[in-house]
């Protein structure tokens, strides 16, 4: 489905396979009214996630990310999302370094229970991604202007 | 250096159990070191140390692993060995690390912009005060004080961190903790704005040519890192600022609590993006949350590489 023009952003939710994936599912089979801007990548475990997706996903022209995965004490592999606590703090406090506004990127913990807590975590990152705007883009030649150069080197 | 024989004897005396002993020596011109390789006793006498010694030698470590290797250190340098020994990239019983307390180093670039062209160095006398340097017929005399490279300037660890042989005295360190990220407070006073401007252009000028990479003590992937690796595809060939960008982020993000700021990687710069900056921040973070520093004791663990069931310093956010 296209980003509706002016009405969505673009939010990018990593969750993990267990809780969180699971908790989306709950609130999606309870018809829980939630935005539509996030886009779910499933993932096997927060503790998976490397925060440099988390950049990657922030400097390709995402205008927020959220994770959630097991709340602690809960991981499906024992210690994976403390592993991964650590490294999402850092994230979060070294993201304003790069120009990028600390709000565009949260994490939480959501279990596969908890429907209604997902619709809540959910409808306010989106708010808060609303109230920043959209992203700064960096820009620079853009794919067909690489391509157009291949072409004209062969 | 004062202590220079001491050490010459020291080494002298240790060669003959070791395969090779790296030190500093003179260079294309005499205005620059250069990593020196001691294989025999005749290589002893072109051993040099003084403020010239700027390259920190610990990065050939880890590709000398499992031989038996001689080192000398700075203070700085010596924290990139512990950092290597607490990540079992070298074994303690495999290096000869020859300590001492370190007065400083210069910045060849303060000096380029004092001096202008460098092309023609004839001669150069470095002294604990004083830079002196003949340029194409020409004198020019530098104070130490100006031509010191900026984290000499906030110097905490002067004296080797961990030696088998100290040569000469203990140099007393007088900077604390938060003169050493004055630079860094300076940066985040800016705003989202400037922040993410000045990078899209200090980054537009690298030109990937990894030499900050290949001089960072720290950086052992070698020939798997992401920036050329195409399983995983982190990162395309194409020269733009994305990628350019994303590669100094990774940089900073692999050295997170392990990064001994040595400041090799801003040195080694062609182009003097302040590179350091990011690894800075990480530092900051690190010490503030994980009351941690690397490079200070062989037995710890890097922050990242464990975790407490608890975390009474991380505040999560309530929704
Ligand atoms: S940072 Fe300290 S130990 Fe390293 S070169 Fe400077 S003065 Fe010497
Ligand atoms: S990132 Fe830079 S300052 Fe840190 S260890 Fe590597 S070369 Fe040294
Ligand atoms: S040394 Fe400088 S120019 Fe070269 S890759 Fe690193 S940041 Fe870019």
């Amino acid at each position: 489905m296209p980003v509706l023009e002016g009405k969505e952003l673009r939010i990018v939710g990593f969750l993990c396979n267990w809780c969180s994936y699971g908790g989306a599912d709950t609130a999606g089979v309870g018809r829980f009214t939630q935005p539509t801007d996030l886009r779910v990548i499933k993932v096997p475990c927060s503790g998976r996630i490397d925060p440099l997706f988390i950049v990657k996903t922030l400097m390709s022209g995402a205008d927020g990310v959220l994770v959630s995965g097991c709340h602690p004490n809960d991981c499906h592999y024992a210690e994976g999302n403390f592993y991964a606590r650590r490294r999402l703090e850092m994230l979060k406090r070294f993201i304003p370094m790069l120009g990028i506004d600390p709000d565009r990127f949260d994490y939480t913990w959501v279990s596969a229970s908890e429907g209604q807590r997902w619709q809540e975590v959910v409808t306010k990152f989106t708010e808060q991604i609303h109230k920043l705007g959209p992203a700064q883009k960096i820009e620079g030649p853009e794919a067909e202007e690489t391509l157009k150069l291949m072409e004209a080197s062969l | 250096m004062k202590n220079l024989e001491d050490l010459k004897k020291q080494i002298k005396d240790a060669l003959p159990e070791l395969d090779v002993v790296i030190g500093w020596s003179d260079s294309f011109d005499p205005l620059h070191a250069t990593p020196h390789f001691i294989r025999r006793e005749a290589d002893i006498d072109k051993l040099k140390v003084d403020a010239l010694c700027v390259h920190n030698l610990a990065t050939y470590l880890p590709s000398l692993k499992g031989k038996k290797v001689g080192i000398v250190v700075k203070g700085c340098d010596s924290r990139s060995v512990v950092e290597l020994l607490q990540e079992n990239l070298i074994k303690r019983e495999d290096v000869t690390i020859f300590g001492f307390g370190c007065n400083g180093v210069v910045d060849q670039t303060k000096i380029r912009r004092a001096v202008g062209d460098v092309g023609q160095v004839e001669t150069c006398e470095v002294s604990e005060t004083e830079v002196k340097l003949t340029v194409a017929g020409k004198e020019h005399k530098l104070p130490m004080a100006d031509v010191i490279a900026d984290k000499c300037q906030t110097c905490r660890y002067p004296n080797a961190v961990v030696s088998d042989q100290f040569i000469g005295d203990e140099i007393k360190a007088t900077a604390s903790f938060e003169d050493g990220y004055k630079d860094l407070e300076e940066f985040e006073a800016k705003s989202t704005e400037e922040k993410f401007s000045f990078w899209l252009g200090e980054m537009d000028r690298c030109i990937r040519c990894y030499a900050c990479r290949n001089a960072c003590p720290m950086c052992v992937c070698r020939d798997h890192c992401v920036a050329q690796s195409r399983d995983p595809h982190w990162l395309s060939q194409e020269a733009h600022v994305r990628d350019k960008w994303m590669f100094q982020v990774i940089h900073a993000y692999h050295l997170a609590g392990r990064c001994t700021e040595c400041g090799e990687c801003q040195r080694a710069c062609p182009v003097d993006i302040p590179i350091l900056l990011f690894k800075k921040k990480f530092n900051k973070e690190i010490k503030e949350v994980f009351n941690y520093e690397a490079g200070l004791d062989p037995e710890a663990k890097p922050p990242l590489q464990t975790f407490k069931i608890d975390e009474p310093t991380i505040k999560e956010k309530e929704w």
